[in-house]
Formats: C-alpha cells, sequence, structure tokens
C-alpha cells in the first residue's frame, strides 16, 4: 500500500524548498552590483534587483508558511533537491529572458538548466552583443550548481545536521570529505574559491598576453574559469574557446576542465598531502585509461578520414575535444557544423564514447562517472574469475578510493542501477531526436552531451529546435545531474500523493 | 569574317570579365563556408558582418571577429588594414560593418588549424556607433517596489518570529 505524504511532509518539503530560493535570490544580488559598479549596466542590473527580490518573496514566503522545526528524511530531501533544481532553473532565468537575447521563456529556462547542471548547450541569441551582466550570470550559474545548489545552503542556510546530509546526498553526492556535512560543504567551497582566484589570475595573464586588454582578459578568465573548473563549457563569445586562437589558452584550459572533472575527495587528499592518492585511486587510473583508449579511437577516426593534413594540428584539435568530452565540459575549438562533415563516424564515436563516461564521481563533471565505470569493471573481474576457479574458491576483489574497499554485491547493484538509469536517459533523448527526424548518430550525440551534462554540440541544439526537444534536453541536464535518484523521488512522490490512502 | 571574329571575341572577354568581376564580389555567409568548408578551403572569399569582442594585437598582425548576424569568424589581418575600424561591437556598442576579402583557412596550417579568414582586404562599409539605451524608469520602479515589499515582508517575518 502506497502511504500518502502527511501535511507535515509537504510543510517541511516547502520550508527547505523556501531556504534554498532564498538563497538562489541572494546570488543575484553578485550581478547586480556587479552590473552596477564594475560595467556600468543599469538595465540589466535592474533585471537581477527585480528577479532576486521576486526569488527571495517565493521564498521567505514558502519558508514562513512551512515554518517547522522537524528534521528533513532521506525521502522528503531528495524531494527538495528535484524541486529546488527546478526552481533555480525558472527564477534565474528570468533576467536571462528580461535581457531580449532569449526567443522564449523556454529558451532562457534550458539556458539556466544547461548552466546549473554544467552542461553549457545555448541557445542564447546575438551572444556577442550580450551585457557582461548577464554574460557574468551566465557562467556564475555553472559554479554554484556544480559545486551544488544544496551546497549553498547547507553552508550558509540551513541548520542541522540529519537535514543537511540527507540534501547533501540528494544531489548526486555520496562522500563526505570531513565527518560534518557543514565543514564538508564549506570546504567544498573552500577548494572552488581557491582555485577561482588561481584560475582568474592565469587565464587573466595569458589573455592579456594574447592581446586582450586588461578588464577583458579577467573578465574573460573568470567567465572562462567557472565553465571550464565546472565542466560547463559555455563562453562569453558565439565562437567558444576559438575565439582566443592561442594554444596556451587552451592548455590552461585542459588543465583547470581536467581538474575540475577531479572528485572533491581527491582535492581535499591532494590539499591535505596525500598525493599518493593520485596515482592509486581507482578513478584516475580509469580516467587515465579511458582517456588514452578514446584519443586512440578518436585520432583513427580523424587520420581514416584525413581531417587534419599535419599530425600536430591533428593532436591539438583531437585532443581538446577529446578532454572537453571525457570531463563533460563541452568547450569546443571548432565549429559544431566541423564535428558533423568533417570529423566522421569513428572520431564522433570516441568523443561520443567519452561523454557517456564522464569524469569523477564528486565533481564538477556528469556521465556515468569514473568510480562507477571502475566498479563495474572489478565486478566482472571477479565475476570471470569465479567461472575460471574451483566453485569453492572465494575471490575477492578490492579497489583503492581514499581507502582500500572489497566489492559487494550490493555496491555493484547500486552502480548498475544508476548506470542503467543514465543509458535509459541517453537513449530517450536519442528516441525524440530520431522522432523528429534528426539522424541517428546526430541525436545520440547530442541526447549524450545533454543527459551526460556535457555541452559538445553537433549543431542540433539551435533555437528553432522543437520546443519538445528542448523540454527532453532539459529533462535530461536535470535528471543526467541529479543521478536520477532525487527525479525518481520526485516521482514517487507525486505518485504516493495521487494514489496514496 | 575577320571583324565578325574580333567582336565575337571582344564580347566574350567582356561577358568573362563582368562574371568574374561578379564572382570575386559575391558575399559568402558563415553558414556558406561552415558548411561547404571543404569547397571553399584555400579559396578567396568575400565575407562582411560585424566586427565584434575584442581585437588582438599579435606582433604586426591582429585577430579580430566579425560576424554576419549568424556566428563569429576569425579574421587574421595586417595591423594596418584595421586602422579604419573605430568600433567594436558588444552591448554598449554597435560595431563598423566591414567586408572581408582573404583565403579561407577550414584548418589554416599557421594557426594550429584553427578556421579562419587571412584577411587580403578590409573595407569599411558602415560605421558603428553607440548605442545609447536610457534607464528604464519602468524596471527602476518595478525593482524598488519590489525590494520594498521584500524587506517590509522579511520585517514582518521577524516581527511574528519575535512576538
Amino acid at each position: 500500500m502506497i502511504l500518502k505524504p502527511q501535511a507535515n511532509d509537504i510543510k517541511n518539503i516547502g520550508y527547505y524548498l523556501g531556504r534554498i530560493i532564498i538563497g538562489i535570490g541572494l546570488t543575484m544580488f553578485l550581478p547586480f552590483i556587479a552590473g552596477l559598479v564594475l560595467f556600468s549596466e543599469p538595465n540589466p542590473a535592474l533585471d537581477f534587483l527585480i528577479s532576486a527580490n521576486i526569488a527571495i518573496f517565493i521564498g521567505l514566503a514558502l519558508s514562513w508558511l512551512c515554518k517547522t522545526d522537524k528534521e528533513l528524511h532521506t525521502g522528503p530531501a531528495m524531494v527538495v533537491i528535484a524541486l529546488s533544481w527546478l526552481a533555480a532553473m525558472a527564477l534565474s532565468a528570468i533576467p536571462l529572458f528580461l535581457s531580449g537575447h532569449y526567443k522564449s521563456f523556454l529558451d532562457a529556462c534550458f539556458e539556466t538548466m544547461s548552466g546549473f547542471t554544467t552542461t553549457g548547450l545555448t541557445l542564447v541569441q546575438d551572444l556577442d552583443h550580450l551585457a557582461r551582466t548577464h554574460n557574468l550570470w551566465r557562467h556564475l550559474g555553472p559554479f554554484i550548481g556544480g559545486q551544488g545548489i544544496a551546497i549553498i545552503a547547507i553552508s550558509f542556510l540551513v541548520g542541522g545536521t540529519n537535514g543537511s546530509l540527507n540534501l547533501y546526498l540528494g544531489e548526486g553526492r555520496d562522500e563526505k570529505l570531513v565527518p560534518n556535512v557543514i565543514h564538508t560543504a564549506r570546504f567544498i567551497w573552500a577548494i572552488s574559491i581557491a582555485y577561482l582566484i588561481l584560475g582568474t589570475i592565469v587565464l587573466g595573464l595569458v589573455g592579456m598576453s594574447i592581446g586582450l586588454k586588461p578588464h577583458s582578459a579577467f573578465f574573460h578568465a573568470v567567465c572562462i574559469f567557472m565553465a571550464g573548473f565546472d565542466t560547463a563549457g559555455f563562453a562569453p563569445q558565439s565562437i567558444n574557446i576559438l575565439y582566443y586562437h592561442s594554444l596556451m589558452f587552451e592548455i590552461v584550459t585542459i588543465f583547470f576542465m581536467v581538474i575540475g572533472s577531479f572528485n572533491f575527495n581527491l582535492h581535499y587528499q591532494i590539499w591535505t598531502g596525500n598525493f599518493k592518492e593520485i596515482w592509486k585511486n581507482i578513478e584516475m587510473r580509469t580516467l587515465l585509461f579511458i582517456t588514452m583508449i578514446v584519443t586512440l579511437i578518436t585520432m583513427a577516426g580523424l587520420r581514416q578520414w584525413g581531417v587534419y593534413s599535419d599530425g600536430m594540428i591533428l593532436f591539438r584539435k583531437g585532443f581538446f575535444q577529446i578532454i572537453s568530452g571525457q570531463t563533460t565540459t563541452g568547450y569546443m575549438t571548432i565549429y559544431a557544423q566541423q564535428f558533423l562533415k568533417e570529423w566522421g563516424d569513428l572520431a564522433l564515436t570516441g568523443i561520443i564514447i567519452a561523454m557517456v563516461l564522464g569524469g569523477c564521481a564528486c565533481s564538477t563533471a556528469g556521465g556515468i562517472k569514473m568510480l562507477r565505470v571502475g566498479i563495474i569493471y572489478k565486478a566482472f573481474r571477479q565475476d570471470i574469475k569465479k567461472m575460471m576457479l574451483s566453485p569453492s574458491a572465494v575471490i575477492v576483489q578490492r579497489f583503492h578510493h581514499i581507502r582500500t574497499m572489497f566489492i559487494d554485491d550490493k555496491q555493484v547493484r547500486a552502480v548498475l542501477i544508476v548506470t542503467l538509469g543514465y543509458f535509459f536517459l541517453y537513449g530517450l533523448g536519442t528516441l525524440v531526436g530520431v522522432g523528429l527526424g534528426y539522424p541517428f548518430l546526430n541525436a545520440l550525440f547530442e541526447s549524450t552531451s545533454a543527459a551526460g551534462n556535457v555541452g559538445l554540440s553537433c549543431g542540433i541544439t539551435d533555437a528553432s529546435m522543437p520546443a519538445i526537444l528542448k523540454m527532453t534536453y532539459i529533462i535530461e541536464m536535470w535528471a543526467g545531474r541529479l543521478e536520477l535518484m532525487s527525479v525518481f523521488a520526485l516521482i514517487g512522490f507525486f505518485v504516493a500523493f495521487v494514489k496514496g490512502r | 569574317m575577320k571583324v565578325k571574329s574580333f567582336f565575337f571575341f571582344v564580347m566574350l572577354c567582356l561577358v568573362l570579365i563582368i562574371s568574374s568581376s561578379n564572382c570575386y564580389a559575391q558575399i559568402s555567409t558563415s553558414s556558406d563556408l561552415l558548411n561547404g568548408t571543404k569547397q571553399y578551403d584555400g579559396k578567396t572569399v568575400n565575407y562582411k558582418g560585424e566586427v565584434i569582442g575584442d581585437v588582438m594585437i599579435r606582433g604586426d598582425h591582429v585577430w579580430l571577429h566579425v560576424n554576419d548576424g549568424t556566428i563569429a569568424i576569425g579574421i587574421w589581418a595586417p595591423k594596418i588594414m584595421i586602422q579604419d575600424i573605430l568600433y567594436i561591437g558588444d552591448y554598449h556598442k554597435k560595431g563598423d560593418i566591414v567586408e572581408v576579402s582573404g583565403t579561407f583557412h577550414r584548418s589554416c596550417p599557421e594557426h594550429g588549424g584553427d578556421l579562419d579568414i587571412h584577411a587580403s582586404e578590409i573595407k569599411k562599409i558602415t560605421s558603428g556607433s553607440t548605442v545609447i539605451r536610457p534607464i528604464s524608469r519602468k524596471k527602476v520602479y518595478i525593482g524598488v517596489y519590489s525590494l520594498m515589499l521584500v524587506l517590509i515582508f522579511y520585517a514582518l517575518k521577524r516581527f511574528f518570529k519575535n512576538r
């Protein structure tokens, strides 16, 4: 028998959702101040004042009407997370829509969901004339969403421990860096802000060395860092990283994309001096192995089609796109049309494999994640060994991730369910794409890019694409970022609300 | 007969000259170039659009970007060619409209495989301008009133919480 959610559960959800919405509203004051003080753009700044007020009002009203002292349990926490991402999408879309650079509110929602989920697919019109205030918000989205919307709330707005922990887990993160979840959340912010300062300085200096004026160089630097470290792939100009025409800029961007795709737990180990973890960690080994395989496939494809006549050019263009796909960033140094018309099926398949598998768990990257790929591989190895050895033999399989652990069936089951969920998502978008008349490989590429929160595009994502496909990609990006569980919890909650007794 | 042949030859030359000059002046759009990269690779093209973004000086050359309304393409040009360009398009400015004549590269060997155009001539067609955007009074009113509403609401919430 399905139990109908009680009034207390709904109040609890409303209260925490309200707190998170207040957090989203408060972050809008950053572009508001930057717009007024740094960019001299009063109208765009006002867009953020209006949107912030709307968000804070809704948040205050919800948290007042639903005031409760009850701890938030796992199920409702997941519902809060799923709803808060939808609320963040809709409220953050208001200033972008007011900019006049989006054909519809749905397009603005697509943009913000793409940003928060660190995907990077974009529907903006005339990006090259977009106000810096709005452009900054496009890039702040990935920085907020990459670390986690709930992480803000946990760090600054939500007290208690159980409720915070459940919110943290609901956002697709199942690892705590330190025993206390609030400290974990604050550490994630500390790491991110430290890298933000470092990244902005380095990219700013590189920008100046390639001919950008200082104010422009540092604006580009902060945007590219936020969207690169948070593996989103947005850029301030319409031709993405190709705009800079610089090998040095590409190398620095690759560095930040790669470290952005590392597990925050690994960052914590490095910051606390445990450098050995880099070589021992199953995720790092899997990431290195997969990247090598994908590089071989893609390079072979590019050579086979004779896309680039020069070996160095082939490596530079190929490797950048591979790392961009593998880390699920989506930065491009070629045009989307070139993917389709020049790269050939084998090279595209290589990039699709990279996007499907993605970066590390508990990072800003998307995709199935290296930890799961590593565990599935170890589980297969264990089963093959079992088949080959005597039935009475006891076979244990270990892996190292921060500490050495043994693989058990429960863990493998959990990993396979999420993996299967991702394949379902990839398939769903492909099916809708093919149903709307797009070629199979293109539809698969774009769907994988959306669900894996990658952002590479072969040209399907465009303001003129059907609304049904936009909505499908929004759902894919949302479910992919939350690793499906919170979305399932939300669906379950509604089913229980309608059918429960 | 000789006169007729000569006349025919002159006419043929005229037709060829006119048609070739028309062909040279034909403007390629970014869609044409990006959808026909192999067809245009290494060929002289004419491309027209607004100068946007930043002009990046690299020695005696510059990178500038010209957007034809769909997407921008990188233009590699000698510094001397851009002396007439005064307005670079962004939120505050409408950039100069230029017509670039140059060699299109699908994957430029000189620039790490970037798709670009090496300009041999840049003509300014229309001068850009500063875009005047007066502060929207409507937005100011909505912003201020909504802020007051939020502050009153917050004060009420605090008031009832303390009671």
